[in-house]
């Protein structure tokens, strides 16, 4: 029977010592923070055995403001440190939180084998199309024509979609939400968590400081109404050939499948050799 | 957590490659867990742990690629058991980075490093010893680290184990140095004959609240929280305070870094190990790890057939170098010879040690080992110039 969880006060999940937080005002990783806080708490996952492990920028520093065990690990290679946590203690809950070049440009290579192999990961990447952390250099997310302060005149780079990279890479469980949405990121989130193999979810979140402020796309409110629309603006997919992208992008469970848990696959196959 | 009773281990003997004491040494140090990637000439390691992991209850697993090796090794040992890698020069290049982290976290782990030909991809079937100072300055920033270089099959295996009890205990990455010769001879191996310190973590106890996860103890070691025992900690390879929290406050990061940088000088009594053959009366000592401290051996004994007063002083513990043996090693000797499969590596340590005496280097960079005749001649060569 499901129960009602009780009252969800965020706080309650955060390590006041590490107040004030450090993001931007505007940024949008408050919000992903938040779903992600509040669907692990509605499925009443217990925090002494939750590992949250991040990488490098903006996103990777949320994993120090969970009460949790928090790994905060090295650039790109978060999901490489929760497989091999993942793995030794298969009795952990461990969720990755990435960002955008985090987990796509220097950590690309582990995103696809983590896709690929299924083991039981919930991997949280927030979008915000920008190296935040380092000043607003061009991502591998960044819209084509976007100014950044290594694109000044414009990327001409074709940007990633990474569901779509998930999907064929064979994730167990993809899906997008913006933050614009946070009960339905939230849903997102506690569906990614529930699946039995690999999650991946990408959040589309903004960043106001950096990014919006050099290609004038208003103040955060604004941005933030505009998800889903203009943020990304047809215009600019027309003009260029997306190998990935052909309509907007899509929100919600992308891709579902039943493929095996890696772990627990490893561990009938030992199981079944010991026998012998 | 994985303490293997190993009270009633019977002596055995097998033939075993380098490789293979490596692996059994890992198992029966109470190694469960493996990643790594396929690299010439290390690769029968990770091929032999595919086959005794699974069956003793560990697990292995084949990475993407060195880098991933490396931090999934990092996060098993973060997830409280002993892990172990292995890879040769251009991957260990790879590893650098997630070593450092190891290091600056204080992770447990233990990561082999078979020497092959470089730079580069080199000379991947080849021997060299020119790994010495990646394995100790590989990573960026101050940091402290155990590197041990056998020099045979058995010691390959006893190191093996040494070194999960000195990561263990001290907290700390240790790497296991030796060249593609030993890695890939077989020889006899006792097993069991040497008793294991049978090192396990020191494990975070006591009230959850007063808890700070990098508040060391006297040995300057701090007790490692493990996950689920609801410390509820922050692991991080930013500078940090006691607190595990990220600090740029220059205090807090002069003193624990300075406590970081220091720590293994309270273990220096278990950590240091090495050889000293004929070292007493000698005039000429030779210094030498791995398959060419083997040659040197002979070598001593066709110099001192001859008349000429030579020794040996073998480094087994590599990094911290044993300098207080060394000294006491060559308190007679005129000169050094340092033989070694580089263009001089060790050499240049020993005349950092040594300054006041003749240090002669024996350098080979052809991709074969250097023979007993070689070092007998050149260390024949400098008796009788001293």
């Amino acid at each position: 029977m499901f129960r009602e969880a009780p009252h969800f006060d965020v706080r309650d999940y955060l390590r006041k010592e590490m107040m004030p937080h450090f993001l931007c005002p505007g940024c949008g990783h408050g919000m992903a923070l938040r779903a992600l806080l509040w669907a692990l708490h509605e499925l009443k996952i217990d925090r002494d055995k939750l590992a949250v492990v991040s990488g490098i920028g903006c996103a990777g520093r949320l994993s120090a403001y969970i009460d949790a065990n928090t790994f905060h690990t090295t650039h790109g290679r978060p999901l490489a440190y929760a497989t091999g946590l993942a793995l030794a203690r298969p009795d952990l809950h461990v969720v990755v939180i990435t960002g955008d070049g985090d987990c796509l440009a220097i950590g690309g290579n582990h995103l696809i084998h983590a896709c690929r192999r299924n083991l039981k990961l919930t991997c949280l990447m927030l979008n915000n199309e920008i190296y935040g952390m380092t000043g607003g250099q061009v991502s591998p997310t960044t819209s084509e024509t976007r100014l950044t302060t290594t694109t000044p005149h414009g990327n001409t780079e074709p940007n990633f979609d990474a569901c779509a990279l998930a999907i064929a890479a064979g994730a167990g469980f993809v899906g997008r939400e913006v933050t614009r949405h946070v009960p339905k990121m939230k849903e997102l989130i506690k569906h990614g968590l529930q699946h039995p193999g690999f999650a991946f979810i990408e959040v589309l979140s903004d960043c106001t400081e950096v990014y919006g402020r050099k290609n004038d796309m208003g103040s955060s409110s604004e941005m933030v109404m505009r998800q889903k629309s203009e943020m990304r603006p047809s215009a600019y997919r027309d003009s260029v050939d997306e190998p990935f992208r052909s309509t907007d992008l899509p929100t919600g469970v992308l891709a579902r499948n039943a493929r095996p848990e890696y772990g627990a696959a490893l561990r009938a196959a030992a199981a079944a050799r010991a026998a012998k | 957590m994985n303490a293997i009773d190993r009270s009633h281990a019977k002596p055995a003997a097998k033939l075993l490659s380098g490789n293979a004491a490596c692996a059994q040494g890992a198992l029966d140090a109470g190694c469960t867990f493996f990643a790594g990637y396929p690299i010439t000439p290390s690769s029968e390691i990770a091929e032999r742990l595919s086959v005794l992991l699974p069956k003793a209850g560990g697990v292995f697993i084949q990475m993407e690629d060195e880098i991933a090796a490396m931090a999934a090794v990092v996060g098993a040992s973060m997830g409280g058991v002993k892990a172990l890698t292995a890879t040769s020069g251009p991957g260990f290049s790879l590893k650098q980075e997630n070593i450092g982290y190891a290091a600056g976290a204080e992770i447990p782990c233990v990561v082999v490093n078979v020497m092959r030909g470089g730079p580069s991809t080199g000379m991947p079937t080849r021997p060299s010893q020119a790994d010495i100072y990646q394995t100790r300055y590989g990573s960026h920033g101050d940091y402290p680290i155990i590197v041990l270089a056998p020099a045979s099959a058995r010691e390959i295996y006893d190191e093996t184990i040494r070194a999960f009890d000195l990561a263990e205990i001290c907290r700390t990455p240790v790497i296991l140095l030796y060249d593609q010769v030993i890695a890939q001879s077989s020889e006899t191996v006792a097993l069991g004959g040497r008793a294991p310190v049978h090192a396990t973590r020191k494990w975070a106890s006591g009230p959850r609240e007063s808890y700070k996860p990098y508040a060391a103890d006297a040995d300057g070691v701090p007790p490692m929280p493990r996950p689920g025992d609801g410390y509820r900690t922050h692991t991080t390879g930013l500078t940090h305070s006691e607190s595990g929290f990220p600090s740029q406050d220059p205090e807090t990061v002069t003193r624990n870094l300075g406590r970081l940088y220091a720590k293994l000088d309270h273990f220096r009594d278990l950590i240091d190990s090495y050889e000293a053959v004929r070292c007493e009366d000698a005039e000429v000592v030779i210094v030498a790890i791995g398959i060419s401290a083997r040659a040197a051996r002979r070598a001593v004994d066709a110099c001192r057939a001859e008349g000429h007063k030579v020794g040996l002083f073998r480094p087994i513990t590599l990094w911290p170098f044993p300098e207080i043996a060394l000294r006491e090693a060559t308190q007679h000797a005129k000169a050094i010879l340092v033989p070694e499969l580089n263009i001089g590596q060790l050499r240049l340590e020993i005349e950092r040690q040594l300054r006041d005496r003749r240090v002669e280097g024996l350098h080979l960079i052809s991709g074969e080992p250097i023979t007993p005749a070689q070092i007998a001649a050149a260390a024949t060569k400098l008796a009788t110039e001293v």
